[in-house]
Formats: structure tokens, sequence, C-alpha cells
């Protein structure tokens, strides 16, 4: 049985205007100690995807359809109370700010106290304490520190301590949404390293949100290419680096710079995504497509299983005969 | 409790280290030093009063300040030195007791209205803004004067008026603080909406609430003074700055000018310091003026 399985979700906001579709019909799994990539840019719905998984979608957003399943149990009908003990433990979230993260008012230690008493209550807050010592000393954060408060510590020490939260309590699953996103580079590579070392170390599945696709492309098992709220390429890393096949994803590629190609031209995806509030008819991507053909501009295409399980939305690889 | 603690330590920070906080520090230190100096000076009344302040005759009448009645004395010949030092015991316990009111009300409702949102949070800050739309002391008035006299319907009264004010700062930095990613994060930690509420939101309000309440003092002062200046505080034979005021200004045509002088120094020296300590505060607890 796989850790997570996501069937056909369907996530809107429903707005004054009319109902944005923010995640449209994304079906995933992982498996225990996978990693996955979740890659798209502003606005293709993958935050709202990695905060579903948690039940935490903002307001005004529903789960209008589809099923999401952590070690088999359907999350979405469980009670609110039930739900708090999927969060921190079996699934925990590291958000992309590590500056407003942590309460200002709490000591480093305390954050680790109260999530793991929340969860633990009999543990003594000496025990929990120490522990917290443990996990930080792994993470490279001197254990005296823990009496310190956020503001005396620098943004990549931040995101490192919000890291050591999100593992406290030994989940199966952990979701970073770009977690790296307010670092500098070489913090950047440093926590990325990181998490990919704890999920070799502690087991767990890691599911890294990006906008970056260079990023995930070596530390990650699987990449799903997320556009307009659909998922348009869903493949192994080895695989989307080697053969990438929708249009959007290489044009995400072309855009990465490579050292190794002195006369390398970087090259733009040009125009913007489309408006979801009223998203046209056909392809999502077809404006902005070097290969639109007539069909994309009148029919939505599916997702095509090109080449054993790598899955593509587009009409260039079939799906134009009905 | 150690967090409380810590909390309490970053509010209060020692006296000698405020001194090195600028402008600031100093504002907050002469403020703290008037109102301690006026409520030491009120407590210690009864043993440092030359003379009763509600004895009439222990001197002539409308004597000017001198040698025996450094303040003088009023139509009644009662010394304005003893009922100036006495004078500000009912408008402190006012004071004290409208402000405690404010924060038991104001706090919680603010805190629940604005986590909950929805038709609750429009509902109490529809409430909240009606009071506000009210002049302060007018509205004072008209509630004190349904209520009757005596310190604890004072208090109500200033209370009601000045609620909303605890109201507005604490939803507006709930409405702030909910958005902000600590709070996500410690739901999507498994934290119970309690939790969240006491733990993360309100030790985050808590520094702007002190301010409120420091400069609530002082107009909380000020409306004692007012209610009992017409004649709504608390009874004739009890010294009052506010009487002092009523009777000398009924006295400031024939000269005696001290009368309404001395008490009317005091209301202003006590809502001063009060004023100084919350512009002090309030420059001392914004994060970001730290460096």
């Amino acid at each position: 049985m796989p850790l997570l399985e996501v069937d056909s979700l369907t996530i809107e906001y429903l707005a004054r205007r009319g109902n944005i579709r923010a995640v449209d019909d994304v079906s995933l799994s992982l498996e225990k100690g996978e990693t996955l990539g979740l890659v798209g840019e502003s606005g293709s719905g993958k935050s709202t995807l990695g905060l579903s998984l948690l039940r935490l979608v903002p307001y005004p957003g529903v789960i209008v359809d589809g099923r999401i399943r952590i070690d088999g149990t359907d999350i979405l009908n469980l009670s609110e109370e039930e739900m708090r003990f999927i969060r921190g433990r079996k699934v925990s979230f590291v958000f992309q700010d590590p500056m407003t993260s942590l309460n200002p008012v709490k000591k480093i230690g305390d954050h680790f106290v109260e999530l793991i008493r929340t969860h633990e209550p009999t543990i003594s807050e000496e025990e929990a304490l120490k522990r917290a010592e443990k996990i930080l000393n792994d993470l490279g954060i001197l254990p005296e520190r823990i009496n310190d408060y956020p503001h005396q510590f620098s943004g990549g020490m931040r995101q490192r301590i919000m890291i050591a939260l999100a593992i406290a309590l030994n989940p199966d699953l952990v979701i970073a949404d770009e977690p790296t996103t307010a670092l500098d580079v070489i913090v950047q590579a440093k926590i990325l390293d990181l998490l990919k070392s704890l999920r070799d170390e502690y087991g767990m599945a890691l599911i890294l949100i990006t906008h970056d696709l260079s990023i995930v492309l070596e530390r990650c098992d699987k990449i799903i290419v997320m556009y307009a709220g659909q998922m348009v390429e869903y493949t192994d890393s080895t695989i989307l680096h080697r053969n990438p096949r929708h249009p959007y994803t290489r044009g995400l590629l072309r855009s990465i710079p490579n050292i190794e190609l002195a006369d390398q031209k970087l090259e733009a995806i040009p125009g913007s995504p489309p408006d979801l509030l009223n998203p046209s008819e056909g392809c999502r991507f077809w404006p902005r497509c070097s290969y639109a053909m007539k069909i994309c501009q009148e029919k939505d295409p599916p997702l095509i299983d090109a080449e054993h399980g790598h899955l593509v939305r587009c009409f260039l690889y079939g799906g134009t005969q009905p | 409790m150690e967090t409380r603690r810590s909390i309490l330590a970053s509010f209060l920070p020692d006296l000698a280290s405020l001194t090195k906080r600028g402008l600031a520090g100093w504002i907050t230190l002469i403020g703290l030093g008037l109102v301690t100096s006026i409520v030491l000076m009120t407590f210690l009344a009864p043993w440092i009063s030359p003379h009763d302040p509600s004895a009439i005759n222990v001197g002539p009448q409308f004597c000017p300040p001198n040698g025996q009645f450094p303040l003088g004395t009023n139509h009644l010949g009662q010394d304005m030195l003893s009922r100036v030092l006495s004078g500000g015991s009912i408008m402190l316990q006012v004071a004290v007791l409208s402000v405690f009111i404010c924060l038991m009300i104001g706090v919680p409702i603010g805190l629940l209205a604005s986590y909950a949102g929805g038709k609750l949070d429009k509902l109490c800050s529809l409430m909240m803004d009606s009071i506000y739309a009210f002049p302060a002391l007018v509205l004072a008035i008209a509630i004190a004067a349904m209520l009757g006299t005596g310190v604890v319907n004072m208090a109500l009264a200033i209370a009601v008026v000045y609620v909303p004010s605890y109201f507005r700062i604490v939803r507006s930095q709930v409405l702030t603080i909910k958005e902000l990613l600590y709070t996500e994060a410690a739901r999507a930690a498994g934290a119970r909406g309690r939790t969240i509420l006491l733990r993360y939101i309100l030790p985050n309000v808590v520094p702007s609430v002190v301010v409120v309440a420091s400069v609530n003092f002082a107009d909380a002062i000020l409306t004692a003074a007012g209610l009992t200046f017409v004649g709504l505080g608390v009874a004739k034979d009890i010294p009052d700055w506010g009487w002092d005021l009523t009777d000398g200004r009924a006295l400031l045509p024939s000269g005696a000018w001290w009368v309404i002088t001395f008490p009317g120094i005091m209301i202003v020296l006590l809502a001063l310091g009060f004023t100084l300590i919350g512009e002090g505060l309030s420059e001392l607890l914004n994060p970001r003026l730290e460096q």
C-alpha cells in the first residue's frame, strides 16, 4: 500500500468573481521513503496541492472532488480532531519563509515542547527538550541555543529549526513548500542536501514543492510538473531530465543555465499563465506553446501514458483520436 | 510558565536600562516617576496630611497660601494641602477598576471575534463602532447618570466608553497575526484552535494592549474628574480633586485662585504621567524600531 494516494483531486477557490480551479484532477501516489518534486510557477496550484494533503487549504478554498489517502485512511472523511493527529506527526510541513514561521515570543525549545506534547502528552518537558537538543544537534545547531528566541537566528538557521520541528515526531511524510526560496543560493543548497540526507537517514517520504526545476532534478525520485492547476508531466526525474516530453517542461529545462555549455542561449517561455477564472477552451498552455496545433485550441488534452508510465498532457503524444 | 515570565520580563525592562534606550526610555521613566509619586502621595495621605481633609474650619475661610496653610483654604475653611494630598484616591481607584474591566471585556471579545471571523466579528465590530461613535465624556456622563454615583458605577461608565479601543487594537492585531506563517505552521503541526489563540496570538497582542491600557489610564483619570466635576462621581464629603474643581470654579470670581489651581495641576500631572508611560512604551515595544 502506498503511503500517499491522491485520486483525481480537484480544489477550487470560491472567490467572489467565480470559482477558480486551482488544482484540477490531480492523481499521484508516493511510496514510503520516496521523494517527489512538485514543480510549477506561481499560481500553478502546487502549494494548494501541498496544503490539501494536511487539509489546510486556505479559505475560501474547497476540495470539491477526489480522495486523499494517507496509509490507506481517507483523510477527507476524518474529523478535525482526528486530523490534528495526522498533522505534525504523520505528515509535517515546512513553510516557505523561515523568518515568520516561528513564534517570535517563544523560545526555540518551547516550540519543540509544544509540538511534542501536543502529540505525546505523557512526555515531560525535560524529555521533550532533550529530544529537541538531539535533533537540533543533528541539524548542526548547537543544543545550548535551545533557550534563544527566533530573532537571534539567521534565516538559514531558522529554516533548519523548522526542518528539525518537521522531523521531531518522525513523520512518514514531510512536505516542504519552497523551503529555500527566501534563502541565498549557498544556504539553499545546504538545506536541500540536508533534507535529502534526512530522507536517507530517517526513511521518510519527501514532497519538495518548488518553482525551480533544476533543484529537484537531482534530488527527487519522481517529478510532477504542474501548469495552471493541471499535471502536465509526471515521471521519474532521470527520465524527465533525459527526455522531457511536454513543451512546457522542455521550456523550463531550456531556461536553466548550464555551466558546460559555453554558448548556451537561455530561452524564456513567452507569455504568462492563463486566468484560471475563465480558462479558455483547449489546452491551457497552447497560447505559449511553439508546437501548438489546431486541436490544441479546441480540446483539453488528456493525460497520456507516453511510455512506461511517463504521463504527459499533450496532443503531440496521441489522444487526438477520440 | 517559563514563557509567561520571559514575556513579562520583556515588557518591564529593568528601570536602569531605560535610560539607555534614548528619548522613549526617558519619557517612560518620567511618566513612571510622576505616577508612582502621586500614587505614593495619595496612599500616604492619612499619615502626612497636616489636617483632616474633610474637617471644616481648621483655618480661616479663603485664606491664601501662607506658612500655616501652604496651599491656602477654601470657603469652608478646609486645608487645601490636605485635600490635594488625599484627593486622588477615588480617581485612582476608578481608573484602575475601569481599565481592569476594559481588559477583561475588550481583550477576550476582540480575540474571539476576530479569530472566529464571519458574522460574530461583524456583529461585535458594529456594536463597538457604535459605542465609539459617541463623544466619550458625553456617553460616560449619560451612563453614570443612569447608574448613579459611587466608585464602581463610575468605573463601569468609563469602561463602557473605552472598551472599543481595546477591542479595536486587539482585533487589528489578531487579523494580522492570524495570517502570519507561524500560526499556520502551528496549525500544520496539529495545534488546537485554543492553543493557537492563547499561545501564539495572545502573547503577540499583549504589547499593544499594554500601550492602550496605559494611555487609557490617562483618559480614565480625566473622565473620572469630569464625572465628579458635574456631580456624578462620589459623595460630596469624600475629598476629591474633581469636587475641588467644582468648588474652585465657583470661588474663582472672588479671587481665590488657589482652590482650583492645585487640584487641577494634580489631575494634569497624573494624566500626563500615564500618557508619558503609554507613549514611551509604544516606542519601546515597537519591534520595528528595535535595532
